[in-house]
């Protein structure tokens, strides 16, 4: 059954020796990506490109479970959502600073993710994933009727306010080093999470639990870790997100925007650092362009999450590096 | 009339009996998904899609050919699942020894093909579909009013399900199946047609689905979305009654469908969520499921 495997990125035995290639390739990739998002908005709109950061710190959140744990929750809208709702709610209702605001989003993300996450990894397999699905939805309805999430209009109108109590975030450029240093400051704990010794044993889960187990590690307590973790960094996300577009609704906890964090990993490459990120900016831009085309933007998610299943299973990253011949 | 904890007999008879309605919705598709998640290891997402297409079906063969709600029960399950077996040979069967969750992941996929195409045929809103002649009406059983085409809902689902349960359980065929599952490798040296039967299961279960779309649009419209919300709550029945057992796929649905009418009547806040508290609940205590055999 093993060998049978290996075209499957998931499962891919050469995925984790690092090399010296590997790491040097992955400097320069960051390099680029860094200095492409500080010329970036001086060539087009600084709100897309917040938009499209916070999106990418999600999907990278995303892929730390299903990547390297080999957990896929289909429930990431909540973190993401629910952060999203308490971090508006703190800067509208209570006059939090925007630091603040998103800080609540963030401590709500994570305490979510701890009850989550705690009665999903009793399941394996195929039922983690209704779990996490079926939780969201449930999160969802609360969110549907609780008063102070403002049912189908959502939280409107949140103040961006002053960081700190004193940068002034309604001006676009300030606003866009916060969303830049947040993501990267994500990406970056991300990356330690997956290079640290805890990182090893998270991948020796995905690849073998059993094996783990022997071995005498107590892997429900690190899947539980990383779930949280990765509820954090979604709520992070989410959070941001509140702030930059000023609003928190229900598209932000429903379940297609569970299938989009999916599709955004899916497409950039599942288990890749860079790929969430890539995957995010596509799906963004692809949903921006083809907005004429009203509905059918749904067929033509679908059709892209058949195609990469069925063709190409590695994601860009992972094809461009099998292109290169780098192992990831 | 009378009154049972202060609710009046009609309310609580009448939410009772939309509960059994739901039920029979949530067994049906439950039943559907443990059948083809033991033949192909695969939780297929589009079930709640290929429900909607099953409702969709009978409207459009009514409006182009006319054909009313007996024929399009026949003809609907069976179009839909022509068109499952044509997904099982061209798309799942590269998938069977990947990972469960490209599984997942391509019929996720193709839930939002189906509906994408719906909603642009459809449009957003719910369209009729009335309630065949012979069937209307109802009758007055002294505490409750018992619409005749409720009660037919009722009785084809349980027909349908024990059917199936029968078929799997008792019968020569459900035998081939039952082995082809533990084993599929050795049923094969023993010269059956593995790859035919769950081509055909496949093709059962997402029939199953759709038959029930039939069935289940007279009662809500035929829209677009109808399938989306239904198929996540059944995920947390399958996740209550555990996938092993196919008297517990029904008796879980039909149970959960009860409380949740039963909700509605003392709780109507909690009536969305009460499936998946009970379903956390059911996690704390038996991680299993209720029906479960191994995790």
């Amino acid at each position: 059954m093993m060998e049978q495997r290996v075209s499957d990125p998931l499962v891919d035995p050469s995925a984790t020796p690092p090399s010296a290639l590997r790491k040097q390739s992955e400097t320069i990739a960051f390099v680029v990506m860094v200095a492409a998002l500080i010329i970036a908005p001086f060539f087009t709109y600084p709100l897309f490109l917040m938009q499209a950061m916070c999106f990418a710190l999600f999907a990278c959140a995303f892929n730390l479970l299903i990547g390297y744990v080999g957990l896929l929750s289909f429930g990431h809208a909540l973190y993401f959502g629910w952060a999203s709702y308490l971090s508006a709610y703190a800067a509208k209702t209570w006059g939090f600073t925007p630091e603040l605001a998103i800080l609540a989003g963030i401590a709500t993300a994570a305490l979510l993710g701890l009850l989550a996450g705690s009665l999903a990894i009793r399941r394996q397999g195929i039922y983690f994933a209704m779990i996490t699905l079926a939780l969201a939805q449930m999160m969802y309805f609360f969110a549907l009727q609780a008063k102070f999430t403002g049912g189908e209009d959502g939280i409107q109108a949140v103040p961006r306010g002053h960081l700190f109590g004193v940068i002034d975030l309604r001006n676009e450029m300030n606003m866009y080093v916060l969303v830049l240093v947040i993501f990267l400051a994500g990406f970056l704990f991300i990356y330690r999470i997956i290079h640290s010794p805890f990182g090893e044993v998270l991948k020796a889960i995905r690849e073998n639990e059993q094996r783990a187990i022997s071995l005498g590690y107590k892997t429900d307590r690190y899947k539980l870790v990383a779930f949280v973790l990765s509820a954090t960094l979604a709520g992070a996300a989410g959070a941001t997100k509140a702030i930059v577009l000023q609003l928190a609704s229900l598209t932000d906890v429903n379940w297609p925007m569970s299938g989009e964090v999916v599709l955004m990993t899916l497409v950039g490459g599942l288990g890749t650092i860079f790929g969430p990120i890539v995957g995010s900016f596509v799906i963004l831009v692809m949903q921006y362009k083809l907005s004429v085309l009203g509905e059918w933007v749904l067929v033509i998610q679908g059709v892209i999450f058949v195609s990469c299943v069925l063709l190409f299973r590695r994601g860009i990253i992972g094809e461009l590096a099998n292109k290169l011949r780098i192992r990831l | 009339m009378f009154e049972i904890f202060g609710i009046p007999s009609n309310a609580l008879f009448g939410q009772l009996l939309i509960g059994l309605i739901n039920g029979s919705f949530y067994a049906l598709l439950s039943l559907g998904l443990a059948v083809i998640f033991g033949m192909l290891n695969i939780i297929n997402f589009s079930h709640g899609a290929q429900y909607m297409l099953g409702a969709f079906v009978a409207y459009l063969i009514l409006q182009y050919s006319g054909l009313g709600y007996w024929p399009a029960l026949i003809v609907a399950p069976i179009i839909v699942g022509i068109t499952g077996m044509i997904i099982e040979r061209t798309m799942l069967q590269w998938l069977y020894k990947l990972d469960h969750l490209y599984g997942l992941l391509l019929t996720f996929g193709l839930a939002l093909i189906i509906e994408g195409v719906a909603r642009n045929l459809l449009g957003s809103a719910g369209l009729p579909y009335t309630v065949p002649e012979s069937l209307q009406g109802g009758r007055n059983l002294g505490f409750m009013f018992l619409p005749n085409y409720r009660a037919w809902v009722i009785v084809a689902s349980l027909t349908i399900c024990f059917g199936t349960w029968f078929v799997i359980e008792r019968t020569r065929l459900g035998a081939y199946l039952r082995a082809a599952t533990e084993n599929p490798t050795l049923v094969r040296a023993f010269g059956i047609n593995v790859p035919l039967l769950i081509t055909l299961t496949y093709g059962f279960g997402v029939a199953l689905a759709a038959f029930a779309g039939v069935m289940a649009a007279p009662i809500y419209n035929v829209s677009p979305q109808m399938g989306s919300e239904l198929i996540i709550v059944v995920f947390a029945v399958v996740v209550i009654g555990g996938m092993g057992s196919i008297l517990g796929a029904i008796v879980t649905g039909f149970g959960l469908g009860v409380i949740e009418g039963l909700t509605k009547v003392f709780f109507p806040e909690a009536s969305n969520t009460v499936i998946f508290v009970i379903m956390a609940i059911v996690l704390l205590v038996r991680p299993a499921g209720l029906f479960g055999r191994r995790g």
